[in-house]
């Protein structure tokens, strides 16, 4: 009778998210795949029919589509390498005793509070800017040849540059993960003698596994619609170098104004995402489980 | 303490909201030097039409032209005037989405407004944006380089000339490049410049029954010229470069030659931000001989979404913005060299702005000589010199942009590029209906 | 002699953290001095001492109103974050102390609605705001942002709620605690710095959202990622009166950001602490 009491009352504590969310889900959905079905151009609105499956294939055939794609995975995957990687290292020096702990702290996850545009402005303009960026300030100091970077490398520029961004997250999730390690255990295994890395390996990365899937199941949504820092930086070029799959529909979207091209570009984009979430859902459902 | 700055903050925005019942219209514009000084003498303004409140939204360019398009597209209603470009003037003027400018006042003069930039903001012969500002591109280059490169500047080089003249002036061991051209991707960065250019080299972006050219030999010539001259005399990073990283390098002396925006001249000869002021000279965009040149044609103008209630309101801004009476009053405030440029024959006529602005003579000749509705040595089904003014070309441009970023950035071959671009084109196209 | 090594450990691990501390930090620091320069001074080269004139700060202020941007800005960020919090407790508890199997698939699935990007849906989103009068409102972009955020803000609750130990309820239970008194007396002192920090990322996660904010936006409801994109690529460098301009921006952000510092880490696990 409690039980069943609760879990009614559960439903109801429930339902008004679930409910927003549902409706914020299938009405743009709904919308979108509406509009992925037609030929409609924003700034031709008499010009509204049937598209059938066109757009779709339209979108799938554009000679950026499959680099675009691939170029999304490495700027998941690399800004993931980054910032877990570093996260820990960061993580672990910060875990060391040592002065002025807090505004060290303070230093490492300021990057977080930058809006995205702000971040991508600034490194483009004077980290970065091959002319009067600091890195060619540093080149020109050695005599060597200032990198132009936006050129040689975009796509290594722009996660660089969302990896910025994203490191105090990872950094402030592991360290917490870290922190919470009982000292007896970490004593006990010195008195082993265990070396450090042994222990690194037997006892911390066990013990973080959790905090590491936590950061790459957030990271990675979040990741997957990074598209403001290449509009600012290198607008997806040279060549198509850095276009990742948001930024060819933002392509599509607000420079062809091509509605029903974006609406299939997005139907498409979340089919990849439901995809790559799949896996990695089952994989950090698991670890989350334990 | 929270709740209360939400609940204050609500209180806020309702009583902005009853204050403006004094008729107030909200104008989109972009965030470039001559639009924000107008905001800053709206007084005058609004002393002389005390009933008409002014909200501005200033906006950098691309953000700019994506809020105004999607607004006006889906009639959101949110401004009465919007700051549009001759890209966009002939598309929305088809679509009946602009109000047709016929109440700008008695003293309006109409007939001052240059006819190159007219004709660019007009269909049917009805006017649908005051221009604010208007300008076309030419050659900026150092007079001192010049002497040394034991060479003199023409008033109408050729593209030969230039090539030439840039690799002597370059001096990598002092930093001097040569030349700065545009050559970050995008319709309006690369694609501005390049386009003109190709214009001068003959070639066309479509031939009358829409088929797209970069397969066409004019094409080759264009875009190899251009990386050519970009690898032995222009800048290092020069792919990533658009209109402001060149108007720096030039202001610091580490160009010889910029090929650019007409205004980027009273930037250029202002001693305040620019090392080389007293050295520059100016020349007519370069040709080949064909008869046409390089240079593009470009106004930032006034428009008055066709959906707005306070279209009186919204004309009378426009006229005051647009008009002479604009234009003496940043004389008499900041000077006659601080006035939005290109948009009337009399300010060139004017002997006083004759003498602030060296440049006035051939920014003008500059703008004379281009011609939207005849941009090229071939016919073309289109209108715009530096663009297509057709809804698919924003996206299309840029996509092109990027394919030629990739040549000048040496990650691509010319021949790449140029089917890359052919590829992309056909494709476009053909989904929009142009090819049958 | 164990004292001396371990001074010497602290001072070696101090110089290190605070190096690398210091080269994170830096692009903001360096925005910070930038915005202290002339526009000369901007492109001249390297140098962390500026000559300390406010002339972009005037000019920034000049040409838009800062105050009634951020005024926007607060509104926004924290409005959307209460009414989230709201949505979001309940479920959040329930799914934490009443579970069933699909639980984990409901969670999951509202991770899932914030993978749609955002340019696809532009054009019907604003469709859907000009029918209901909502474009340039700070309602509708509260509405808007607390949408956007809701799942993560659930997620977030529900990690840190499940860490609060079961039996503690029974017990409460045991003692004839009704269910209003078992939230009050129990629950919420042990909920507190969860949700507390779930506000604080949802604030920051909410004042750094710059797309909506600038697309559904025009006057009224601006808040300063509008304001930045009237000053990014203007005609000319202006990297002094841009560098002013963000410095402005995520001031505001970053001060809340350093003072909570303590609130925000210990909420922040999302489970990943056992």
């Amino acid at each position: 009778m409690a039980t069943r009491q609760t879990s009614s009352l559960a439903r109801l504590m429930m339902a008004p998210s679930v409910i927003l969310l549902f409706i914020w889900m299938i009405v743009p959905l709904a919308m979108t795949l509406w509009f992925s079905f037609q030929n409609y151009n924003l700034l031709n609105p008499a010009n509204v029919s049937f598209a059938g499956l066109f757009n779709y294939k339209f979108f799938y055939t554009d000679p950026a589509f499959f680099q675009s794609i691939w170029n999304t995975l490495v700027l998941v995957v690399g800004v993931l390498l980054i910032t877990v990687v570093g996260g820990i290292a960061l993580a672990l020096l910060l875990d060391q005793p040592m002065f002025g702990q807090g505004i060290v702290r303070i230093l490492v996850i300021s990057p977080f509070f930058v809006m995205p545009p702000v971040a991508a402005l600034v490194w483009k303009n004077m980290i970065m800017h091959p002319g009067y960026g600091v890195f060619a300030d540093i080149a020109k100091f050695f005599g060597a040849q200032p990198v132009d970077w936006f050129a040689q490398y975009p796509l290594f520029s722009i996660i660089i540059i969302v990896a910025w961004q994203w490191l105090p997250f990872a950094t402030l999730i592991l360290l917490t993960a870290l922190q919470s390690l009982d000292g007896e255990q970490k004593e006990a295994a010195e008195m082993d003698g265990a070396g450090f890395v042994s222990r690194f390996i037997y006892l911390t990365i066990p013990h973080i596994s959790r905090a590491i899937t936590v950061v790459i199941l957030i990271q990675t949504i979040f990741l997957l619609g990074v598209y403001a820092e290449i509009l600012v930086t290198t607008n997806g070029g040279p060549g198509y170098a850095s276009t990742n799959l948001p930024f060819l529909i933002y392509r599509t979207a607000l420079l062809g104004y091509d509605v029903g091209g974006a609406s299939a570009g997005g139907i498409i984009a979340v089919i990849l995402a439901n995809i790559v979430a799949f896996f990695l859902m089952r994989a950090v459902g698991k670890n989350l489980d334990k | 303490m929270k709740l209360n700055t939400l609940f204050l903050g609500l209180c806020g925005a309702s009583a902005l909201a009853f204050a403006a019942h004094a008729e107030t219209i909200t104008i989109a514009t972009v965030n470039n030097g001559d639009m924000v000084r107008m905001q800053k003498l709206t007084d005058d303004f609004t002393a002389k039409n005390p009933d008409i409140q002014l909200e501005w939204v200033t906006l950098e360019e691309n953000v700019l032209r994506e809020r105004v398009t999607t607004d006006i597209a889906t009639k959101g209603g949110q401004y009465d005037v919007m700051t549009i470009g001759t890209y966009e003037v002939p598309i929305w003027a088809k679509q009946q989405w602009l109000l047709p400018l016929d109440n700008l006042g008695a003293d309006y003069d109409a007939a001052d407004i240059i006819p190159a930039i007219a004709g660019g903001l007009s269909a049917d012969g009805k006017l649908y944006a005051a221009p604010f500002y208007g300008e076309s591109s030419f050659v900026m280059y150092r007079k001192d380089l010049m002497e040394k490169a034991g060479l003199t500047m023409p008033d109408a080089p050729t593209w030969d000339f230039i090539a030439d003249a840039a690799r002597k002036m370059t001096d990598r061991a002092a930093d001097i490049n040569g030349i700065c051209l545009r050559g970050k991707a995008g319709w309006g960065e690369n694609m501005a410049f390049l386009t003109a250019m190709s214009n001068s080299f003959g070639a066309r972006w479509f031939d009358e029954k829409w088929q797209p050219q970069f397969d066409q030999p004019e094409w080759k010539k264009t875009l190899q010229f251009y990386v050519d001259l970009m690898k032995d005399a222009g800048p290092s990073g020069a792919s990533s470069n658009g209109f402001n990283e060149n108007l720096a390098l030039f202001q610091q002396g580490k160009c010889g030659m910029w090929i650019d925006a007409t205004v980027a001249a009273s930037f250029v000869s202002n001693p305040k931000d620019s090392t080389v002021a007293d050295k520059v000279g100016y020349a007519l965009a370069p040709d080949t001989g064909l008869g046409k040149r390089g240079n593009w044609l470009w106004a930032w103008s006034l428009g008055i979404p066709a959906g707005t209630q306070k279209a009186e309101a919204a004309q009378k801004f426009v006229s005051w913005a647009t008009g002479k009476g604009y234009l003496d009053l940043v004389a008499s405030k900041e000077g006659w060299a601080n006035v939005p440029p290109g948009t009337r024959t009399s300010l060139y006529n004017n002997p006083e702005y004759q003498k602030a602005a060296p440049f006035a003579k051939m920014t003008l000749d500059s703008i004379n000589s281009a011609d939207p509705t005849k941009p090229t040595v071939k016919p073309v089904p289109y209108v715009g010199v530096q663009f297509v003014a057709i809804p698919e070309f924003q996206g299309l441009g840029t996509t092109v942009g990027q394919l030629f970023s990739a040549a000048l950035a040496g990650q691509s071959s010319v021949d790449d590029a140029l089917a890359g671009a052919q590829t992309a084109a056909v494709r476009e196209m053909t989904r929009a209906g142009y090819i049958k | 002699m164990a004292r001396a090594v371990s001074t010497r450990r602290k001072i070696g691990f101090t110089v290190a953290a605070w190096v690398v501390a210091l080269l994170i930090f830096f692009p903001i620091l360096y925005t910070i001095i930038t915005s202290f320069k002339s526009e000369t001074e901007a492109i001249a080269g390297f140098s962390l001492v500026p000559s300390g004139t406010l002339e972009s700060y005037a000019e920034v202020q000049a040409q838009s109103n800062y105050f009634k941007f951020f005024l926007n800005s607060v509104v926004i960020a924290v409005g959307s974050t209460i009414l989230a919090l709201l949505i979001a407790i309940p479920a959040a508890w329930s799914m934490a102390f009443s579970p069933t199997k699909r639980t984990k698939d409901i969670l999951m699935w509202m991770l899932s609605t914030k993978m749609m990007p955002a340019v696809a849906v532009l054009v019907p989103i604003y469709l859907i705001f000009r029918d209901a009068n909502l474009l340039d409102t700070r309602i509708g972009l509260t509405v808007m942002l607390m949408l956007i955020n809701l799942p993560i803000v659930v997620w977030m609750l529900y990690t840190y709620f499940r860490e609060i130990p079961g039996e503690i309820l029974e017990a409460a239970r045991m003692d004839g605690a009704t269910l209003w008194g078992e939230i009050v007396h129990v629950l919420t002192p042990m909920a507190v710095p969860g949700i507390a920090s779930t506000m604080l990322l949802n604030i920051i996660l909410a004042w750094n959202e710059a797309f909506w904010t600038i697309r559904l936006t025009t006057t009224n409801a601006a808040p300063l990622t509008a304001f930045i994109a009237s000053f990014s690529s203007p005609q000319g460098l202006f990297w002094a009166k841009l560098s002013a301009a963000s410095t402005l921006a995520i001031a505001p952000i970053l001060i809340m950001g350093w003072f909570s510092q303590r609130q925000l880490v210990r909420g922040l696990t999302f489970g990943a602490v056992k």
